[in-house]
Formats: structure tokens, C-alpha cells, sequence
């Protein structure tokens, strides 16, 4: 019951919550579009966490889960005519299968290997995908228009999907702190410390790694099933593109890595930061080193993030901030 | 059929040298301090454009440009350590990762700026002979050649000079090195440098060969990975072995399966080995 009343999750679900519904009570396309790239930030950000702030391991291949999952919900619903649940379950449940087993495999491998491991999946899922024919190969697939009559029409259709992705969001920040607070997250974060003492102090640390990486998987899988109806087609090249899994660490990296709140923090600034950047004539063209500056600098500097720097700085703020 | 495989093998292993280049500095850079350098890329492609505008700007042959592009790879690299690199150094994987990714978005951030996405091309052609069933491209021998004359020189200089001992001291135990009196910042800010210095080499020799842009460095990247694994991460005479590999397969694999499966083969290839023998073929240390 104590951790249902923490503070820290009533802060790390009400920002995300208002936000959220700011769109719904303001009825503007404008901002629900804004907002959407926010919350899916988010999702991909607290969902990465689970790995990479909790268990210490460095994953460059996290949008895989995001490509492949949409991948499969999209085939459903443009080759079998699934409907958009059953889809969002698909490519769910495809992604933490992929995770399962790609995690029984290359989590046997630590630090770097494990990194270059997991440029290496992102790499061959991508080159597999493009000449993968049943999904379209290069080319991709696209919706028939007629899919979205089903949900009444495009325009509440792009709102139906507006609501399951702040469902989605607020349901990955709540399975992140239920990690944290758990028996399961505290042997997690002791792989995080040292693997091999947690080993001997009875974490039995291949399956709870192996686990971790399948939880951080399945959202991300949902998550593109919904982007991908939303945009109405799917490439390889916007399903798997490695740069979206280097922004999503510094999202994480930014916000603060193994806190609950830091992630949703990092994903909200680092998008509105983008946005302002992408507009401003001076930035434009250099964004991507105005971002890399800026990921140089908390990693030399603050490499506890904002949320983890302000948890050290005010201890106060520690029953606050999870 | 077997003189089209055999002429495209021949074709394949002579890039391979290339490769081979291409993933030593990270190879040795790993080998040193266990950082994996994930500027290499852009550090390829600033090579390839300093080859570039000495070629156009100044005249020079493409061949002697590898000196200014060795020179400008270098102090690239050892700025990247200072800045980036030597703060880190001691932290977890991720820090490393991480800052040199920055340096990465950074140097591509700007370069895409200042240098745009255009598609350049070194116009040096030197001709071809024919050799049994091969028809041999003087560039690709040249370049071949070139990485030869690289790596003895790198092997000289790691085991004639006393910089070179310096680094070797470093790399089997820094504490006691620093113990013995080497001065291991600076041995570091070096190493860092001279797997920059042949990153940059690599890409001006590529830019004898093929078209590039600013991020064009990218895929060499990503080959310099595999093939550093291939040969066993840490060690630049096996991340040569591997790039010879790499390239063989990269000849006969089309033969064999369409030209689009290529890549597929070669990253499952590359998680394959990370799980079954990290060490590479040449197997090493952990």
C-alpha cells in the first residue's frame, strides 16, 4: 500500500498526465501532434530505462523493438485487416518475444561487447527488413484510407490514437516504478553495481537480465504500432534508424538514467529543445551539434542527470523525485 | 564461374586491405584503453576531405595527401581525448560510449553544415591491367599497397621507438607503467591520436576509390566493427586479417546471394562471432 501513496509516482504520473490531456481538453490537431511526439519520447525513454538506468547495460538498439513491433501490428492490419488492438498486442507481444530470446543470447555479454552487440541487431534487423518481401522490402507498406473508417473516420481515428499512447505512456512510468520499488528492480540494480556480487548474493542475474530487456522491449513494440497507423506507411529506414536510438539515451542520459522521473523529464526537454532548435534559423542546420554538445556536456559534467543531480543537491527533494 | 568468383575475390581482398585500415585505430584504441571510439566515422570522412581539397586545392596527389590527412587525424584525435575522452576515462562503458557519440553528432552536425551532403569524387584514375581472369584496378593496388606500407610503419613504430614501447607498457598495465615513470595521459592523448591518424588515412585512401559525403564515414564504421571483432578486438594487426576477410566475403557473397542480402549476412555474421568467440580469430586477450 506505501508505495501506491510514494509521492515520487503520483509526480512521475501527474506531469506526464497533465500534459497529456491538455490537448484533450484543448481539442487542437496542433498540439495533440506536438504532444504525441512528447509522450512517445517518453515511452521510449522509460522503457530504455529499465535497461540501461536499472540494469547498466548500454543498448544502441532499442528502436529495433519500435521498428519491429510496428512492422509486424502494420502487416497485420494492411495484409490481414486486424484491427488496431489486436495489432497494438501483436506487435507487443512480437517485441518482447524478440527480446526474450535476443536477451537469453547477448546478454551473456558485458560492457562494450554487449553495446557493439546490439549496433550489430539494429543493423542486421534493418538490412533483414529491406529484403524481407511479405513486409513490402524497401519500399515498405502503406494503409488503405478505408482502414481508418473503421475507427470513425481519419480524424477520430488520429485521436483514438492519441488516448491509447498517453495510456501507453502512463502505463510504461507506472511498470517503471513497480521495477524500482520491487524485489526484482533492487536485484537489477545490484547487476548494475557489480554483476558477479550480485551473482553470489542470490540474484540469479541471467534470467532477471533477460527479463528486464523483454519488459523494456514490449512497450517500444507497441508504441510503433501506433506511430506507424498513425503516419499510415512504414520504411526501413524510418523503422530503424540508429540515430532515434542514440536520442532516446540522451533523453534518458539528460533526465537522469535509473531514476523513475529523470526519463520523462529528459524526453519532454530534449523534444521541446529540439523543436526550438529546428525552428530558430541560427541552430538549424546545426542541430545535431548543438544536441551532441549538449550530451558531451552532462556526461562530462553532470553524468547523474538533472533529476539525479538534484535528488544529490536537495535531499529533500529525494521523497519527491523517485 | 569460377574464374568470375576468382576475379572478384581478387577484387574483394584488395579492398579488404582497405578495410583493414580503415578498423585499426579502432582496433588499437580499444586495445589500449578499452574505449570503443564511435567518432571513428566522422573521423574517416574528414579524412577523405582533407585528401579531397589537397587534391583540388593544392594539387597534390592523392597519395601524398595521406600525409596531411595522417597529420590533420592525429591532432583531430587528440583534441577528441582532451576534450572528450580524458575525463571518462575511468568511468563505466557507457561514459566513453557515450562522449564519443557526442563528438560524433558534433563533428557530423557541423560537417553536414559547413561541408554539405553533396556527393565528391577524387577524378584520379589510373587504368587497369588484366591479370589471368582478373581485370585489376591500379587504384585499388595502389591503395592496396598504401595499407601495407601503413601498418609496417605502425609496426616499427610500436616496437622500434620508445613512444611506441610507451604505449605497449600502457597497454599491458597502466598502473605499473605509471609506476615505471610513463606518462600515461599523454601516452593515451597519443594512442587516441594514431587511431584517429589512421582512421583518417583509411578514409583518404577510400577516396581514391569510391564517391563520398560528409557521411559517407558511417558504414566504414560499421564495418570497422565487425571487423575489429573479427580479428579480435584490441589488436590492429588481427583488425587487418579481419578486413581481408571481410572484403573476401564481401567478393564471393553476391555470386551467391543477391546483392541486398549482403549486409544481413555480414551483421548476423558480426553478433555470431560477438557470442561465440569475442576474441576474434586471432584470439588474445579477454
Amino acid at each position: 500500500m506505501n508505495r501506491i501513496l510514494h509521492p515520487g509516482l503520483w509526480v512521475a504520473l501527474g506531469l506526464p498526465a497533465l500534459v497529456g490531456a491538455w490537448p484533450l481538453l484543448t481539442g487542437s490537431p496542433a498540439n495533440r501532434e506536438l504532444v504525441f511526439t512528447i509522450l512517445l519520447s517518453v515511452t521510449l525513454a522509460s522503457s530504455l530505462n529499465i535497461l540501461l538506468g536499472y540494469t547498466g547495460y548500454v543498448n544502441f538498439g532499442h528502436i529495433v523493438f519500435f521498428g519491429l513491433g510496428g512492422y509486424i501490428g502494420f502487416y497485420l492490419m494492411s495484409a490481414h485487416s486486424a484491427s488496431l488492438y489486436l495489432a497494438m498486442a501483436a506487435g507487443g507481444l512480437g517485441a518482447g518475444l524478440l527480446g526474450l530470446l535476443l536477451g537469453r543470447a547477448i546478454l551473456r555479454l558485458r560492457g562494450a561487447y554487449f553495446a557493439l552487440a546490439t549496433i550489430g541487431v539494429n543493423e542486421a534487423a534493418r538490412a533483414f527488413v529491406n529484403n524481407f518481401k511479405p513486409f513490402g522490402g524497401p519500399i515498405g507498406m502503406s494503409l488503405n484510407f478505408q482502414v481508418f473508417s473503421e475507427y470513425g473516420g481519419a480524424t477520430d481515428a488520429l485521436w483514438l490514437v492519441y488516448r491509447l499512447m498517453l495510456l501507453l505512456t502512463l502505463s510504461v512510468i507506472l511498470v517503471s516504478f513497480a521495477v524500482k520499488t520491487s524485489r526484482f528492480g533492487l536485484g537489477l540494480r545490484a547487476i548494475r553495481e557489480n554483476e558477479d556480487a550480485a551473482e553470489v548474493m542470490g540474484v540469479v542475474a541471467p534470467s532477471a537480465k533477460s527479463w528486464a530487456y523483454t519488459l523494456s522491449a514490449i512497450f517500444p513494440g507497441i508504441a510503433g504500432v501506433l506511430f506507424f497507423f498513425k503516419n499510415g506507411n512504414v520504411e526501413p529506414i524510418d523503422a530503424f534508424r540508429l540515430h532515434t536510438s542514440i536520442e532516446v539515451i540522451v533523453m534518458v542520459m539528460l533526465g537522469g538514467a535509473g531514476t523513475v522521473f529523470g526519463p520523462i523529464l529528459g524526453a519532454g526537454v530534449y523534444q521541446r529543445l529540439r523543436g526550438l532548435l529546428l525552428v530558430s534559423p541560427v541552430f538549424k542546420n546545426i542541430q545535431l551539434a548543438v544536441a551532441g554538445a549538449l550530451l558531451l556536456v552532462i556526461i562530462l559534467f553532470v553524468p547523474a542527470g538533472v533529476v539525479g543531480w538534484l535528488r544529490h543537491r536537495f535531499p529533500f527533494l529525494r521523497r519527491v523525485l523517485e | 564461374m569460377i574464374e568470375t568468383i576468382l576475379a572478384s575475390l581478387i577484387d574483394g581482398v584488395l579492398l579488404g586491405f582497405v578495410y583493414g585500415l580503415a578498423a585499426m585505430g579502432l582496433a588499437l584504441i580499444f586495445g589500449v584503453m578499452n574505449v570503443i571510439n564511435l567518432a571513428h566515422g566522422p573521423t574517416i570522412a574528414l579524412g577523405m576531405f582533407v585528401s579531397y581539397f589537397a587534391f583540388t586545392s593544392l594539387g597534390l596527389s592523392p597519395y601524398l595527401a595521406l600525409i596531411p590527412a595522417g597529420v590533420f587525424g592525429l591532432l583531430l584525435g587528440m583534441v577528441i581525448y582532451g576534450v572528450a575522452v580524458h575525463r571518462v576515462i575511468n568511468a563505466p562503458h557507457l561514459s566513453t560510449l557515450l562522449a564519443t557519440f557526442a563528438v560524433n553528432m558534433i563533428l557530423i552536425g557541423i560537417g553536414t553544415a559547413v561541408l554539405t551532403t553533396t556527393p565528391r569524387n577524387i577524378d584520379f584514375r589510373l587504368g587497369s591491367f588484366v591479370a589471368g581472369p582478373a581485370t585489376i584496378l591500379w587504384n585499388r593496388l595502389a591503395a592496396a599497397t598504401a595499407t601495407i606500407v601503413v601498418a609496417g610503419l605502425l609496426y616499427l613504430f610500436l616496437q622500434r621507438t620508445r613512444p611506441g614501447k610507451h604505449i605497449r607498457a600502457v597497454t599491458d598495465n597502466r598502473a605499473a607503467a605509471e609506476l615505471m615513470g610513463i606518462p600515461s595521459s599523454r601516452v593515451l592523448a597519443l594512442t587516441f591520436g594514431i587511431g584517429s591518424m589512421l582512421a583518417a588515412v583509411a578514409g583518404a585512401v577510400i577516396a581514391t576509390l569510391f564517391p563520398f559525403n560528409v557521411l559517407s564515414g558511417g558504414g566504414y564504421e560499421l564495418k570497422s566493427f565487425l571487423i575489429a571483432v573479427l580479428g579480435s578486438l584490441g589488436n590492429p594487426f588481427g583488425a587487418l586479417l579481419g578486413g581481408l576477410v571481410l572484403g573476401a566475403l564481401e567478393g564471393v557473397l553476391p555470386g551467391v546471394v543477391p546483392t541486398t542480402w549482403v549486409p544481413v549476412f555480414e551483421f548476423v555474421l558480426f553478433v555470431l562471432i560477438l557470442l561465440w568467440r569475442p576474441t576474434g580469430l586471432l584470439g588474445g586477450r579477454q
